[in-house]
């Protein structure tokens, strides 16, 4: 699950280091990639691009590690076998598109076990919206539905994109992600359309995570130059704000079909532009949750760090089996 | 006095049930991805597992799956102490996977000879799945348990915690020679003889010592609804959202 943390970590006026570039193989690169070939891991590849790359299947990869967590812990309150079960895979799912992230990243040059690190330490990113508590059952199905579905609409479009190995993964990734939303519809369809208890823990939650929802696709793009070799190179293949357009036009109808509201009055389709219209996102609060300062980014990370420290004599003990392939007694 | 084959049935869906949910709570937690995905797998194969025998008690007149699963008290389950303990470290629940996992495999190869014929198919199967389980437990024993002195270390603690809760999934109830007579199931005994052979043998190919099992204790109870401080913090926590509308469709 992954919406655009922001691509303006680099500052607008930053070098793009083309000038070290071969002028002639970037010229082939970029032919290459506007004829709609794909780059492998052996391609030669400008820098900045490798470093984009990494950057953001990285972000992704954690997005799906650390998404996995709101959800996970109602893992064992789930009511019933088959939530409980389903909710099991759903989780599952994001742990396994981690693995094939991390994989597709490691292709450009950047171990695991560094990102996993880079992400304890606070250096890399991952999706906003997940620093944001679940206090309700019900606020794991608003994430298995919608957050799932603005991840869909993200990530199918960067599966069109230049990277083989992370269009690849994207491909399998969103076919999973399919099965979410229905899982999540399901789940949130039960509850607005249930007891009075359900219907309340349903709107409460939707109006909780509304906000988190307008800014999971990240602010407005800014135009720079880094966007627009960016979009050029096929690394950003979407705007932020089309892709919220997007959603909005898909869920916003299915939302008000179940009978829950949306806890914005200014909320419209404007008939004229075909755009639509809400309340402006508080991008100050996005800035300072990005920045650590959300209410479980603590919480999160020290999950994630417990799990990397208390793991390590594992890892340790597979290393060392690597590099001295010896068995105390005879194997057999 | 309880159907034995009620009585059985208990015994295999709450130890299933109970482990199933332990293992689930290694979600984000794993020493690598890989071991979270495996445990989360084994984890629904577990659920599902539970949800066919509870199933199988529903058809001989119990109350529905999840009214069984999420709504009785501690007293009220049959699982063994083992399966209810916290997860701990990495260590101690790759243990507890591999001696309760070899227990079921041979308890359920040992069922689909069972006279009582639908549990003869459930276990026909569950034996599939369980043979991975069990192939998981043997890789990483062997793998860790031949590797740094830090991970026998940790393994061998684990081991000498985990056996005396193990060696009571054999716990027999009153029912064990109803069971034994009308050919239901082999019975504890035989099951026991088997497993500590097949523990045995892949122990011997690492760095760990079983410990002598004649001079241990079965911490047992779990059968006859005597369990641990965890486990009703436990079905709390699992009951939490079930219990916010007990007339609500989930």
């Amino acid at each position: 699950m992954y919406g655009s943390v922001s691509t303006h970590d680099i500052p607008a006026q930053a070098s793009t280091g083309l000038e070290n570039e071969d002028p002639q193989l970037l010229a082939e690169f970029e032919a290459r990639i506007a004829r709609g070939e794909k780059i492998e891991p052996d391609d030669y590849m400008p820098a900045l691009y490798r470093k984009q790359l990494i950057r953001m299947i990285e972000q992704h990869a954690h997005s799906e590690i650390i998404g996995s967590l709101p959800e996970g812990t109602w893992i064992t309150r789930a009511p019933g076998f088959r939530r409980k079960m389903a909710q099991m895979a759903k989780v599952q799912d994001e742990v396994g598109h981690a693995q094939l992230l991390y994989s597709a990243a490691e292709t450009l040059g950047k171990s695991r076990e560094e990102m996993l690190t880079d992400l304890i330490t606070g250096k890399s990113k991952y999706s906003n919206v997940f620093n944001y508590p679940t206090p309700t059952w019900a606020d794991s199905n608003v994430i298995s539905w919608l957050i799932d579905a603005g991840a869909i609409v993200n990530q199918m479009a960067n599966a069109r994109g230049s990277y083989g190995p992370y269009c690849r993964a994207l491909e399998r990734i969103c076919a999973e992600e399919s099965f979410h939303l229905k899982y999540g519809h399901d789940a949130v369809v039960h509850m607005a359309t249930g007891t009075p208890v359900q219907r309340r823990m349903m709107q409460e939650a939707l109006n909780r995570w509304w906000p988190p929802i307008m800014t999971f696709f990240g602010p407005a793009d800014k135009a720079s130059q880094h966007t627009e070799i960016l979009m050029r190179w096929k690394v950003k293949m979407a705007s932020n704000d089309d892709c919220r357009q997007q959603f909005l036009d898909m869920y916003v109808p299915k939302i008000l079909e179940i009978g829950l509201t949306i806890p914005d009055p200014n909320l419209r389709k404007n008939e004229e532009t075909g755009k639509w219209e809400y309340t402006e996102p508080d991008w100050e609060e996005l800035r300072r949750v990005i920045n650590g300062d959300g209410p479980c980014n603590q919480e999160r990370l020290a999950v994630r760090r417990a799990a990397e420290e208390n793991g390590a004599w594992v890892r340790r003990a597979l290393q060392a089996k690597r590099q001295a392939p010896k068995a105390v007694r005879p194997l057999a | 006095m309880i159907d034995p084959k009620k009585d059985l049935l208990y015994r295999l869906a709450d130890d299933q049930l109970i482990l199933g949910h332990r293992n689930s709570e290694w979600n984000g937690l794993g020493p690598i991805l890989e071991e979270d995905i495996a445990f989360s797998s084994m984890a629904q194969d577990k659920l599902g597992h539970a949800l066919q025998l509870y199933s199988l008690l529903h058809e001989l007149g119990e109350a529905e799956p999840d009214t069984v699963a999420f709504t009785r008290n501690a007293g009220q389950f049959h699982c063994c102490q083992l399966v209810e303990l916290p997860i701990g470290d990495y260590a101690f629940s790759l243990m507890r996977h591999f001696l309760f996992d070899h227990a079921e495999l041979l308890r359920f190869e040992a069922l689909t000879a069972s006279s009582y014929e639908p549990l003869a198919q459930v276990a026909r199967k569950l034996k599939g799945e369980l043979k991975y389980h069990v192939l998981h437990a043997n890789t990483w024993i062997r793998q860790l348990g031949t590797s740094t002195d830090e991970a026998i270390e940790k393994l061998q603690a684990a081991l000498d915690l985990t056996l005396p809760y193990a060696l009571a999934l054999f716990e027999k109830t009153e029912a064990e020679p109803a069971i034994i007579a009308e050919g239901i199931f082999i019975g504890e005994d035989a099951l026991r003889q088997q497993w500590l052979e097949n523990i045995s043998r892949v122990l011997s190919q690492t760095a760990l010592e079983l410990p002598d099992v004649t001079t241990i204790s079965p911490v047992e109870g779990g059968r006859h609804g005597v369990h641990t401080e965890f486990l009703q913090p436990l079905l709390d926590e699992m009951a939490e959202v079930f219990r916010l509308d007990p007339t609500a469709d989930w």
